[in-house]
Parts: C-alpha cells; structure tokens; sequence
C-alpha cells in the first residue's frame, strides 16, 4: 500500500512566499486505549519501588596541566636607602645611621623594646620550654596499619617514541638522584628515530631531565660507581662498555673497542670492590663475563666463558643475563643465565675450568634478577619465568623457598635492605609485589598496581624507603612504602635466620632420601635386567612431543575451568576479562 | 689688666652646649648601655636594630647576614602584624618569637623600628 497525498497547485503560485498563519491546536489523531488489552495484563498490588531521597551527584576529576620549572638565580642590590645615600659609600650610610641614632624617638623606642627583649631572652635563659620529659620511654611502634606504598613522583620518558627503562641506579650519596637506561629490548624493533640517550634525573625536578647521556647504542644497564658518585659505567646495546663521568657532560669518557666487547647487550655491569676504584665486570647473552678497568677500555683485564661443562668452549656457554657481586665476598659472584641456570663462580681460582664452582638450576626461563640477602649472604633470591625463588647455597639441587606461579611474568626483583624478610618483584602486569615471608607465605603482602604497561627494573633505595620502577615506555615511577616495611621488626633477624635455616634443613632431608630412593631404584633395575628383558615402548620423539604437549593443554584446560568456576562464585562480571587475560598469556608461550 | 675674655667665653658656651646635648648623649648612652646589656646575655648570638624601610641602623653581625635577617624578617613581621590585625582589629603584634632548629630569632617590633635578637636557647 503505498501511502500518497496528492495536492494541487496552481502553476502560477510557485515560488510564492509562504504566509504563515496561526491556528490554534487540532488533534489530528486520538487513539482511545482499547479495553480489550486489558486481559493480557495482571494488576500488581503492592509494588515494591526504590526511592531515594537523596541529592543527585555526578563524579568529575580534573586534573591540572603540569607545568614546567625551572631554576633561575636573581641577584639583589641593597635597597631601602633613602634617594640621596648611596649604599655603596660607606661615609654616607654612616652618616645616615648616626642622624637616626640620634632621632628621639629611636631613643625612646629602643629603650622600650630593650626593656621587653630583655624580659624574653632572660626567659629564655631560665628555662627550656621545650625540654623533653620521659625521653627513655620509646613509643611502642603500632604496627597494626596495612601495608601500602604511595607514588611520589612519576618521570617520564621525553622522546616521542618511548623506550624500554631496563636499569635504573640511585646516586650513592644521598640519593637525590636516579640514573636511567633506557633502551628497546624487542629484537628489531626499534626504529631509526628512537634516541639512544639515556638520563640522569634529580628527584625534585621531574620534567628535565638533569643530565643527558648520549652514547654511541642504547644503554640497557647503567651503574654509578659507590666509591667516586661522578663516575657511571653504561653496558650497550651492542655489547660495548662506556663510562662517564658526569662533570665532564654527557659524551661518554671513554668506550671499549668492539672487538674486545660483548657480542650481544650488556645485561650486566657491576663495579668491583678495589683500591683504585676503577674495576669493573659485565655479563651478555654472548656467555661471556669480562673484568674491565676502565681506566684501559681497549681490552678487558679478564674473561670468562659460562661454560658448565667448564671447557671453556663459547657455542656451548649459556648467555648471561643477571649478574651478582656483593662487596663483602669480593672473590666470588654469581651469573643468572637465559637458560634458567645459576652459576656461581670464584674469581680467584687457578684455572678457568676451576673457576665455576657450581649451578643451580630450577628455573624455566631466564633468570632476570639475581641478589644476596644483604643480611644473610648465604642465601639468594632469583627472578625468572613466573616465580621467585630463594636458595641456600648449602642446597643446590632445588631452592628453598618459591612462590607460586603467577598469572604474569615476573622481570625484577630485590630484598629490601632493611628488612632481612622482606623483597619486591615486579611483573608484566604492571604490580609491584611486597613479600614478607615471616608475615605471609601464600601471597604477597603488599601488592601495588603501579601502572598499566608492564614493569621492566625495580631499584630500592639504600634507607630501604623508596623505590624506582621503570616500565616499558620508559616511565619510572618513584614509590615511597609504608613504615612498616622499612623498619625492622623486634627479633626479624632471628625469626628470618630460624626460618633460612628450617627450610635448608628440610631441603637437605629431601634430597637425601631422593638420592636414597634414586639408588634403591637402580639396584632394583640392576638386578631385574639379567633376569627379564623388560620391554620398555620406545617413544619416538614425535610421538614424546605430541604425549607431552596434549598434557600441557589437557592441564591448562582444567586450571581454566578452576578459575572459571571460582570467579562464577565470586564475581559474575570480572569473569570475561580474566579469560581473555589468560587467553592471550598461553600463546606467546605454547612453544616453549 | 683684664683676663682673657674668649676663655671665659669659651667656657660659658661649652657649659650650655654640654647642658643641651647632655639629655641627649645621656640618652644616646642609655641606648648603647641598653644594646649592648642585650649582647651581654647568655646565648645571645647577635643583635639588630631596623628601621621601618628595612635599613639595618645598628648590629653586631657581619653585613651579609644583617642584610638577610633585616629584609627578610622585616617582610615577615610585617605579614604577623597585618594577620593579628586582620583577625581582630583592635589587637597588635607585641612580639614575634621563631624558634628554630639551631636557635631562636626574636622581635620587637615597633611602629617605625624592630629590635631583632637571635639566641642561642640554653639545652
């Protein structure tokens, strides 16, 4: 049915101007209710119907624009002078001066005011008005607020295309600066625009970066020296060392030759204990270990290859990615490998093949961060694949402690350098985890959203208050912790060292019956052979990947449908957004 | 023979000039007497005299630092006394005490002048 109005004009009347008129209101359709719907509706008595008697309110941030400051120096003249007394000529303010001393009222006013300062400086002089009583009696420290970590500042990357913050390291005097490597870790990734500087911030100043430094490749670690806080030792992206000394500006002093550098980025540089201050070490994925002086970069004074087999054959050596060195035991040092394992080495042996002494292995993915506990050197903390794991260097089959695995990756982690019991890790989901083992064993106890992109480096300040986190678009977040994680706890040292020693006991015990039940298996074997030939399937490796891989679905299938089930009990809506997390977590590393 | 006039003179003239500047070097003296007994107590470091456009009249500490405490704490002084006023107008600032870590810094002010000491508290 095609709905038509026709209406007719004279030919003669187009284009006229319209001549509007009023009239008043017409209905033009009336539509009655019709009572015979009626039927399909039931009448509801009561109706239960939420009211509120309350003042509608929108929420509105505002934020304001950040505004650039910077320091300028002003320089005054004396002023106040009368016109005709030039303050520089000492004759004309004396004879100002002696014409006001001899002013009546000034006499007047200075006996007055004489007598009332008298009265306050011998005040003063009596008694201390802010004596403190009952000094011995010390507050008992209440412990009972949660604990919580607050952003103090936020420095960010002033490039266009942001890089990778991959170390950060605090000045050694004082701490009111932070020097930063940025870099891109993604391989071939990075474009030809991205800079390859490198800053140096001042804490109060967050929009300039204080110094500049520029070297030849990006820096992907950065260390000062403890001794001389001038000094900064920078590992390349290609594998170089440079050094800076920072009154000289930011071209770096000197650069190691390539031919004598690493062959791949420089994860590590530690300085070494020394009279002169000047040594040096570094560790790259190519597997070596290098001593420089960096008074000499044309070569280094040592090498080392992390060969295991302790062949000191490099195809064979495992690249190396964190690097460990505490002053305390200047010979010996410890290397985190990409391939999950930890060799700890001594410096001062005879021959290169002495020199690794052992490894630990237990990770399954590279090592990023390797520390000693600065209380209790004998045990180490490392970071890699999705935990963190404590070790005795009395137990070396297996760590003592871990956490569990976590839904993201972990990328940094230290202890705190107050708290014997305390670390921080950082992970790819952009949290900062606070640890405190004596508190809390399952989980972490402080765990800190610091922002969205994931966290690459974590650096604690030495008064154990603040820490630094550069994330991967190069913006490092300044965080000050509660009180409670920086003060040490009564008896923390004891209980810590208590419970260092249990766990390494019961590791200890483990590993003694595994080795028990290990050679009762191989007698039983031993015997069995001579009598039946024991048919054993020989898996083809096919065969073993394709077995090993449907038992890795089939275990992450049912971990999905754990959670599934448990956030349906808990929360109807966040249910989708951890799927697709977990989803896009397994692909990268189905392969592995 | 006659004595010397102009001595006589001399001395007549000396005696109303002492008499006229006498009240004021008494006074003049009193003002001294009056400072230099403040300088005299225990922990007092230093001792300034500032005029109401800022300009240091007398003190006992080296130029750069008057210079400072004058401008400075004249600007602060006059901040108190416009607050006190502020509140309530009838009141007025009697005297400024600022404690510090290191040591106290007092002040007298006065319509035209500010007596400023700084002292060492005894602890």
């Amino acid at each position: 049915m095609e709905i038509v109005y026709v209406y007719v004009k004279k030919r003669s009347e187009f284009g006229r101007q319209c001549n509007f008129s009023d009239r008043p209101a017409e209905i033009n359709v009336d539509i009655q209710p019709d009572p015979g719907l009626t039927a399909n509706f039931i009448e509801r008595d009561p109706i239960d119907a939420g009211i509120q008697c309350a003042s509608d309110m929108s929420e509105h941030e505002v934020n304001t624009e950040r505004f650039e400051m910077e320091n300028a120096g002003v320089n005054h003249l004396e002023g106040g002078w009368p016109k005709d007394v030039n303050p520089l000529e000492m004759e004309q303010t004396i004879r100002f001066r002696k014409k006001v001393e001899k002013d009546e009222n000034y006499v007047y006013t200075i006996i007055q005011l004489g007598s009332l300062m008298e009265h306050c400086i011998k005040q003063n002089n009596a008694i201390n008005i802010y004596e403190e009583y009952f000094e011995e009696e010390e507050t008992a420290d209440v412990a009972d607020e949660p604990p919580s970590a607050k952003t103090i500042n936020v420095f960010r990357d002033p490039n266009v295309i942001k890089r990778t913050a991959t170390h950060l390291s605090w000045h050694p005097d004082g701490s009111k600066k932070l020097a930063v490597a940025y870099s891109s870790l993604e391989f071939q990734r990075s474009s030809k625009d991205m800079s390859y500087d490198s800053y140096i911030w001042d804490l109060e100043n967050p929009n300039k970066p204080e110094l500049v430094l520029r070297p030849s490749s990006p820096l992907v670690s950065l260390e000062y020296n403890p001794k001389d806080s001038h000094i900064l030792v920078g590992g390349c992206y290609n594998g170089q060392i440079a050094y800076w000394d920072t009154r000289k500006g930011g071209q770096p002093v000197e650069l190691s030759t390539v031919e004598f550098s690493h062959r791949d980025p420089v994860y590590g540089t530690i300085w070494l204990q020394s009279k002169t201050g000047t040594d040096c070490f570094s560790a790259s994925t190519d597997g070596q270990v290098l001593w420089w002086d960096i008074r000499k970069l044309t070569e280094p004074t040592e090498t080392l290859v992390m060969d295991i087999s302790r062949k000191g054959v490099l195809e064979n050596a495992l690249g190396a990615i964190a690097l460990e060195f505490e002053p305390t035991m200047p010979t010996k040092f410890m290397v985190g490998t990409e391939q999950g394992v930890v060799i700890t080495c001594n410096r001062k042996a005879k021959t290169p093949a002495e020199k690794i002494v052992g490894t630990f292995s237990g990770h399954h993915g590279p090592i990023y961060a390797l520390a000693r506990n600065p209380f209790f050197p004998k045990n180490f903390l490392t970071v890699g694949d999705w935990t963190a794991r404590i070790w005795s260097e009395d137990s070396k089959e297996s760590s003592i402690m871990w956490t569990k695995y976590h839904m993201a990756y972990l990328t940094d982690g230290c202890w705190s350098t107050i708290r014997p019991a305390v670390f921080f890790t950082t992970k790819m989901d952009g949290t900062l985890d606070v640890w405190d083992f004596l508190f809390k064993q399952n989980n972490p106890s402080l765990n800190v959203k610091v922002c969205d992109e994931p966290l690459f480096s974590l650096r604690l300040q030495d008064n154990g208050r603040f820490i630094g986190c550069g994330s991967k678009r190069g913006t490092v977040t300044l965080l000050e912790v509660s009180s409670g994680i920086c003060t040490l706890q009564r008896n923390e040292k004891n209980l810590a060292m208590a419970m260092f020693e249990r766990e390494t006991k019961r590791e200890k015990i483990l590993e003694a019956r595994h080795r028990e039940m290990r050679l009762k298996e191989r007698t039983k074997a031993e015997g069995k052979e001579e009598d039946v030939k024991v048919e054993t399937e020989e898996e083809t490796p096919e065969e073993l990947l394709a077995r090993v891989q449907k038992e890795f679905f089939e275990i992450i299938e049912a971990e999905i449908r754990r959670k599934e089930r448990a956030a349906k009990l808990s929360k109807p809506q966040a249910k989708e957004i951890t799927d697709e997390n977990e989803d896009e977590d397994e692909d990268p590393y189905k392969e592995e | 023979f006659r004595p010397c006039p102009i001595a006589t003179v001399a001395r007549r003239e000396s005696r109303s000039h002492a008499g006229d500047s006498s009240c004021a070097s008494l006074a003049m003296a009193e003002v001294e007497e009056t400072l230099k007994r403040i300088q005299a107590h225990k922990g007092v470091i230093g001792t300034i005299v500032v005029n109401a456009e800022g300009i240091p009249i007398r003190t006992t500490l080296d130029n750069s630092t008057t210079v400072q405490y004058a401008g400075l704490l004249h600007q602060l002084t006059m901040k108190a006394r416009s607050t006190v006023r502020d509140i309530d107008p009838q009141n007025d600032l009697t005297f400024l005490r600022i404690r510090s870590k290191k040591h106290e810094i007092m002040v007298a002010p006065d319509k035209e002048y500010l007596l400023i000491v700084i002292q060492n508290p005894c602890e």
